[in-house]
């Protein structure tokens, strides 16, 4: 019962979501865009560290990875952009296993550090490819996102500019993106395999004493999220139309702030991505203005979180009432039911 | 540039990411903290030198040895009122406060000394070289390899040879039992923390003297000096001195090759030492 009203509450957020560039204006829907696609990575980063416990710090390089695949396809194969995406988020998946093959020799916190030297790996050896531009990166084809499949539809449909319908178009399919990541979470999370990596989570030892194999869920986990965030990679720079090194493999803007993100709003719960995503788009409007404190202010929410509510504002709110609309395990069989 | 050249030169820039690295390598050894902020604080520590420095208008030398003990009391307070707290057996919370700390850091000296790159003024000393058979070396590179020699010494020293790190080791082995023998491990990590920071100082310092510093050049550092904690081998100083060389000399002979390689020659001799040996060259520690 409780997970039907928590289905219906979903589909309308959803749909009142994707009327935002009917009725909203161009500005807040690239603004939404970002934070959807935020959101999107949050939801990838939140499945590896807080579900798998692989804390990473180097996702920016399947964000940057999906994102020059795209500009590779678009560019060197004269395909589709949306077919890069796609692209983008398997070769994203595919490069996933090498790295995996090294950094999951790491343990724990040396983890972090394996996963971000080879980010800073793949951003120098992007830098490297002089076909897209080398060290100062190259931009989109006029026009190439213009003709996408679907664009030409949609600035008919909506009467609007056709930058505004890519821009419609971007947002849609971020908004779709985070729709299908959050539904294939909690699938997965309550299916046999998710509750085998919460178990493994908790207590590995009585985890493998049932017959669960931490290494083959961990390592399904991390190609699952590099795939997803190669997709998240590839659909954010046909939006921002240039690709640089250092904007695609940035710490800051593709680890650092999804980190809080989860971070604050609930760390190895399901909805607490969401929160954060909130709060994080809150206190950028709110702070704006100040670029470094805003960042300060960010950290130190960080850190006064760990301090005192390691699950977040999502875990503080269900340990203060009790009510958890989105749970993750199955409830118990009633006598006689 | 001779090979020879480019060795030499390797080796000395190598002595300073062991700098970087010895603080984090006792602080790992010890608590098993991964430390993110710790490249942030080697630059907070340039900054502390650079300021203390022009406000006093005296050497760099001097400033540092005023700051040395501001920055062990800063990790002292940073042990005792933050990281003791998020320290257990979950890896998460420390990782996440650390990193936390380290966006925190690096925002607030940029908000207090702009983006602009600095350097610490080391006088005429800086241009002078020595030649030491066919090669010739700078003073300064070589003052920073004596002094990162003689930092893991003392610290080698420390660690096995004093009442201190006696409790440090105990600490490290089984800190349930080491507190049944009157150890506080809440105070011995403040002090580990301490001197970590004392460490970082110097480094700063080498940092400051090499080469313009700005705030945002903390988490590089940071990477190098992991990298050079690990290919060394958890929990063993000297592994950490040689895995600062080995980052060192790939460093050189990757610039040496083409200047934009420099950076990626150091990142992939680490990939590879992990390749070969998982466990970095001279493993001590368990886990």
């Amino acid at each position: 019962m409780k997970n039907s009203h928590s289905l219906l509450l979903f589909v309308v957020l959803v749909a009142g979501l994707a009327l935002v560039p009917v009725l909203g204006s161009r500005a807040l829907v690239q603004d939404l865009f970002m934070v959807l696609c935020l959101l999107v990575l949050a939801l990838n980063w939140n499945m590896l560290a807080g579900f798998a416990g692989l804390v990473s710090v180097g996702q920016q390089a399947f964000v940057g990875i999906g994102g020059y695949a795209m500009f590779a396809a678009v560019i060197l194969g004269g395909l589709d952009p949306l077919a890069g995406v796609l692209i983008g988020g398997v070769v994203a998946m595919v490069l996933s296993v090498p790295v995996a093959f090294f950094a999951f020799r790491l343990n724990g916190a040396y983890f972090a550090i394996g996963t971000w030297a080879v980010a800073d790996i793949a951003r120098l050896g992007f830098g490297q490819w002089k076909a897209l531009g080398g060290g100062t990166g190259t931009s989109l084809p006029k026009g190439a996102a213009r003709d996408m499949i679907g664009a030409d539809a949609v600035k008919e449909m909506l009467g609007i500019s056709a930058a505004a319908a890519t821009d419609a178009m971007t947002y849609w399919l971020a908004l779709a993106l985070v729709a299908v990541m959050m539904l294939a979470s909690w699938l997965f999370l309550r299916s046999r395999m998710g509750l085998g990596l919460q178990a493994v989570r908790d207590n590995p030892v009585a985890a493998r004493s049932v017959g669960v194999d931490p290494l083959r869920l961990k390592a399904l986990v991390f190609l699952l999220t590099a795939f997803g965030t190669g997709i998240c990679g590839g659909l954010i720079f046909i939006q921002i139309g240039r690709i640089s090194p250092d904007a695609a493999f940035s710490l800051l803007d593709w680890t650092a702030f999804v980190i809080f993100i989860v971070v604050i709003g609930g760390i190895g719960t399901l909805p607490g991505p969401v929160i954060g995503v909130l709060v994080f788009y809150g206190l950028e409007q709110l702070l704006a203005d100040y670029g470094t404190v805003y960042l300060i202010v960010l950290g130190c929410l960080g850190i006064a979180i760990m301090l005192f509510a390691r699950r977040g504002l999502w875990g503080a709110f269900i340990e203060r009432t009790g009510f958890d609309p989105l749970p993750l395990g199955h409830a118990a069989p009633r006598p006689g039911a | 540039m001779s090979w020879a050249d480019t060795l030499a030169q390797g080796l000395l820039l190598g002595g300073l990411y062991a700098l970087f690295a010895a603080g984090l390598s006792l602080v790992f050894g010890i608590m098993r903290l991964v430390n993110l902020a710790h490249g942030d604080l080697i630059v907070l520590g340039a900054y502390l030198i650079l300021g203390i420095g022009s406000a006093l208008g005296i050497s760099p030398f001097l400033a540092a040895s005023i700051a040395l003990p501001v920055m062990f009391a800063l990790g002292w307070v940073l042990q005792m009122a933050l990281l003791n707290r998020v320290l257990g057996e979950d890896i998460l919370p420390p990782l996440l406060v650390t990193f936390g700390l380290s966006v925190v850091i690096q925002n607030g000296l940029l908000s207090a000394f702009t983006a602009d790159s600095r350097k610490l003024p080391i006088g005429p000393v800086e241009a002078h070289s020595l030649p030491l058979g066919p090669v010739t070396v700078g003073v300064m590179p070589l003052i920073t390899f004596g002094s990162a020699i003689a930092v893991i010494l003392i610290l080698n020293w420390l660690f096995y040879r004093t009442a201190l790190g006696r409790a440090f080791r105990a600490t490290s082995d089984d800190a349930v039992t080491a507190q049944l023998m009157g150890i506080r491990p809440k105070q011995i990590f403040g002090m580990a923390t301490g001197i970590a920071l004392v460490v970082a100082t110097i480094a700063a310092l080498y940092l400051g003297a090499r080469a313009n510093f700005d705030p945002s050049i903390g988490p590089a550092r940071l990477l190098y000096a992991f990298e050079a904690v690990i290919i060394g081998g958890l929990g063993s100083l000297w592994g950490t001195l040689a895995g600062g060389l080995v980052i060192g000399v790939a460093q050189t002979f990757g610039a040496a090759l083409n200047p934009e390689w420099q950076i990626l020659a150091g990142h992939i001799a680490f990939v590879a030492v992990l390749l070969v040996r998982p466990r970095g060259l001279f493993p001590r520690a368990q886990d």
